[in-house]
C-alpha cells in the first residue's frame, strides 16, 4: 500500500501507510497524526486539513474543485501556491512517497 | 413480496417510540437497544426503519441518491403529504436543485467569512461572561446559552431589533415538526402562525441590513447564482437553523463542563483545547438527535432489504455513542478526537452552518474558562422536549470567578 510523509512545523515526519482507498486527511486521522484537525469530517467545509505539498508532487495531484480552491482562502495558516486540503487528495499508488507539509496551526 | 421489515428480510422489529416523553428523558437505554437489535431495525410505532449504528448512520448519510432529502427529513413523506411549510431549498432538496442552493449558504458561512466575524463574536463572548461574573449565580440556559448567540447571530444575519423574540420559538416549531405527529408537532405547528409571519416578512432584502449574512444571501440574486423568489427561503434556513441549534450546543457544552469539573480543569488548564471541548460536547449530546431520509429504490442496507419509498430514521446521537466507533463512548473528553462525529450530519447535507457553531462555541468555552475556576451546578436541570433537538429548559449554576 501506498505511504505518506508528513512533515509537521518543527521538522518532525511521520510515514503514513495507507489503505489504498483514502485521503491523506483519513490516513492522517486514522493513525492519530497531530497538525490534522479535519474538523468537518472530510466534507470540504472546514480547511482545518491544510498542508502545503512538495513542488516535486504538486503538478501530479489532481486538479483542484472549485470548493476547495475557495476554502483555501479561509485556512488558519497562510495560504501559499501550494496549498491544498489533505482530505481532497485520494492517495494511489502513483502518490507513494508523497510529502506532505503541515502548517503551524489549523484554527 | 414481504410487509416492511417482516422475518423475512430478517430485520427485528421494535416497539419503541423515539418521540416519547419517557423516551426523550433518558434516551440511552434506547438507544443502547436499537444498536444492539441489529444494524437495521424497523419501529412499529410509526411504521419506520430505524439506525443507529454509526456505520449505518455514515452510510445512509453519504448516499443521498438512495436516501433522499427532497421527500423531508422528518417523518412526513412529501410524495404523501403537504409538508406544513414550503420546503426548504437546500434541506429538502436532492442534487442538482440542492447543489446550487448549497454552494450559496457554503459561501455566505465559509471559513474565510468565520475569519471576518471572529473578533467581534470573541468580544460579545468576553461581555457575556463579565455580566455573568457580576451575578455569579444564574441559569446557564437562558442567560448564558440562550443569550449570547441572540446577542450576535440576529446582528450577523441583519435582522432589525423588533420581534426577534420569534426566533427561538420559530425553530422550535421547526425541529418539532420533523418528528411524527405526536402532541409536541401538533402544538407547535398549531401555535407557528405569528412565528411564520415574522419570518416569512425578515427573510426580505429590504428587511436585512447591508453586509450581513441575510444580504449576502440576496447579493447572489445579483450574481444569477439563485433567483430573486430563491433567496427569501435561502435566508429562512439560516433563521430555522442557525440559533436554536447553537443555544442547544452551548448549552449541551456548558452541561457537560458542570457535570465533569475534571474535564472543566484540563479545559482550563489548555485553553486551545475549548474548540475540541465544544465539538466533543457535540457528540456527547447531539444537541440534533435525529433526522428521517426517504429511500429512492429497493436498497439494501447491512443485510436488510428495504423496499422504495421507505422512511429512515437516522439515530444521530446513538451513532455518536456507538461502542464500535469510539473508545468509551459515554465519557465526555476534551482532549477525544471527536472528527467523524454526526451530531453535525455528514456528506452533502452536513450542517451548513456548523463553522458558525464551532466559533461561537469555541469563544465562549475560551472566555468562561480564563475567568471562571469553578461551576457547580446549584438546582435540578429541567429538561426542554423537543422532537429533534436534545436540551435544557434550565440550568442553575453558580460560578466562582478565577
Amino acid at each position: 500500500m501506498p505511504a505518506i510523509t508528513f512533515i509537521h512545523a518543527d521538522g518532525k515526519s511521520d510515514r503514513v501507510e495507507t489503505s489504498g482507498d483514502e485521503s491523506a486527511m483519513q490516513a492522517a486521522t486514522r493513525h492519530g497524526l497531530d497538525g490534522i484537525l479535519a474538523e468537518c469530517g472530510g466534507n470540504a467545509m472546514c480547511a482545518t486539513c491544510h498542508v502545503y505539498i512538495d513542488a516535486a508532487w504538486l503538478a501530479r495531484l489532481s486538479a483542484m474543485a472549485d470548493d476547495e480552491y475557495a476554502l483555501l482562502d479561509g485556512t488558519a495558516a497562510e495560504r501559499l501556491p501550494n496549498s491544498r486540503l489533505a482530505c481532497q487528495i485520494m492517495i494511489t499508488p502513483a502518490l507513494d512517497g508523497l510529502v506532505l507539509r503541515l502548517p503551524e496551526r489549523q484554527v | 413480496m414481504s410487509a416492511p421489515g417482516s422475518a423475512v428480510s430478517g430485520v427485528p422489529h421494535l416497539d419503541v417510540d423515539p418521540f416519547d416523553m419517557n423516551f426523550f428523558a433518558d434516551p440511552y437505554p434506547t438507544h443502547e437497544l436499537l444498536r444492539e437489535a441489529g444494524p437495521v431495525v424497523y419501529l412499529d410505532k410509526w411504521n419506520v426503519y430505524g439506525v443507529a449504528r454509526y456505520a449505518e448512520v455514515h452510510a445512509v448519510l453519504n448516499d443521498p441518491a438512495t436516501f433522499c432529502s427532497s421527500r423531508g427529513v422528518g417523518l412526513s413523506d412529501f410524495k404523501k403529504e403537504t409538508p406544513w411549510r414550503p420546503p426548504s431549498l437546500i434541506l429538502e432538496a436532492d442534487p442538482p436543485a440542492h447543489t446550487r442552493t448549497r454552494a450559496v449558504l457554503s459561501k455566505v458561512l465559509s471559513p474565510t467569512v468565520m475569519k471576518q466575524v471572529r473578533d467581534r463574536f470573541a468580544a460579545a463572548a468576553e461581555e457575556r461572561v463579565d455580566a455573568l461574573i457580576e451575578r455569579r449565580s444564574f441559569d446557564a440556559i437562558a442567560d448564558l446559552a440562550e443569550a449570547y448567540p441572540l446577542s450576535i447571530f440576529p446582528d450577523a444575519l441583519g435582522l432589525k431589533s423588533e420581534g426577534r423574540e420569534h426566533l427561538i420559538p420559530y425553530a422550535s416549531v421547526v425541529f418539532n415538526a420533523f418528528g411524527p405527529p405526536n402532541e409536541l408537532r401538533r402544538e407547535a405547528i398549531a401555535r407557528s402562525t405569528p412565528h411564520q409571519a415574522y419570518v416569512a416578512e425578515q427573510c426580505q432584502r429590504e428587511n436585512l441590513a447591508p453586509g450581513g449574512f441575510g444580504a449576502c444571501i440576496h447579493a447572489q440574486v445579483d450574481e444569477g447564482a439563485i433567483t430573486a423568489t430563491e433567496a427569501p427561503l435561502l435566508v429562512r434556513s439560516l433563521l430555522s437553523a442557525g440559533l436554536d441549534t447553537t443555544v442547544n450546543g452551548i448549552g449541551a457544552a456548558v452541561y457537560c463542563l458542570a457535570r465533569f469539573p475534571e474535564q472543566w480543569q484540563r479545559l482550563r488548564g489548555d485553553l486551545t483545547l475549548a474548540r475540541s471541548a465544544f465539538e466533543e460536547a457535540v457528540r456527547f449530546e447531539s444537541p440534533v438527535q435525529t433526522f428521517f431520509r426517504t429511500t429512492t429504490r429497493e436498497v439494501e442496507l447491512s443485510g436488510a432489504t428495504i423496499g422504495e419509498g421507505e422512511k429512515v430514521l437516522m439515530f444521530l446521537a446513538a451513532a455518536n455513542r456507538d461502542p464500535r466507533r469510539w473508545d468509551k463512548p459515554d465519557s465526555y473528553d476534551v482532549t477525544r478526537r471527536s472528527s467523524g462525529h454526526v451530531g453535525f450530519g455528514s456528506g452533502i447535507h452536513m450542517c451548513v452552518g456548523q463553522l458558525v457553531a464551532r466559533l461561537e462555541g469555541e469563544v465562549m468555552l475560551t472566555a468562561l474558562a480564563r475567568r471562571i475556576a469553578k461551576i457547580e451546578i446549584t438546582g435540578e436541570p429541567k429538561r426542554r422536549f423537543n422532537n429533534t433537538l436534545r436540551g435544557l429548559d434550565s440550568l442553575p449554576v453558580t460560578i466562582t470567578p478565577a
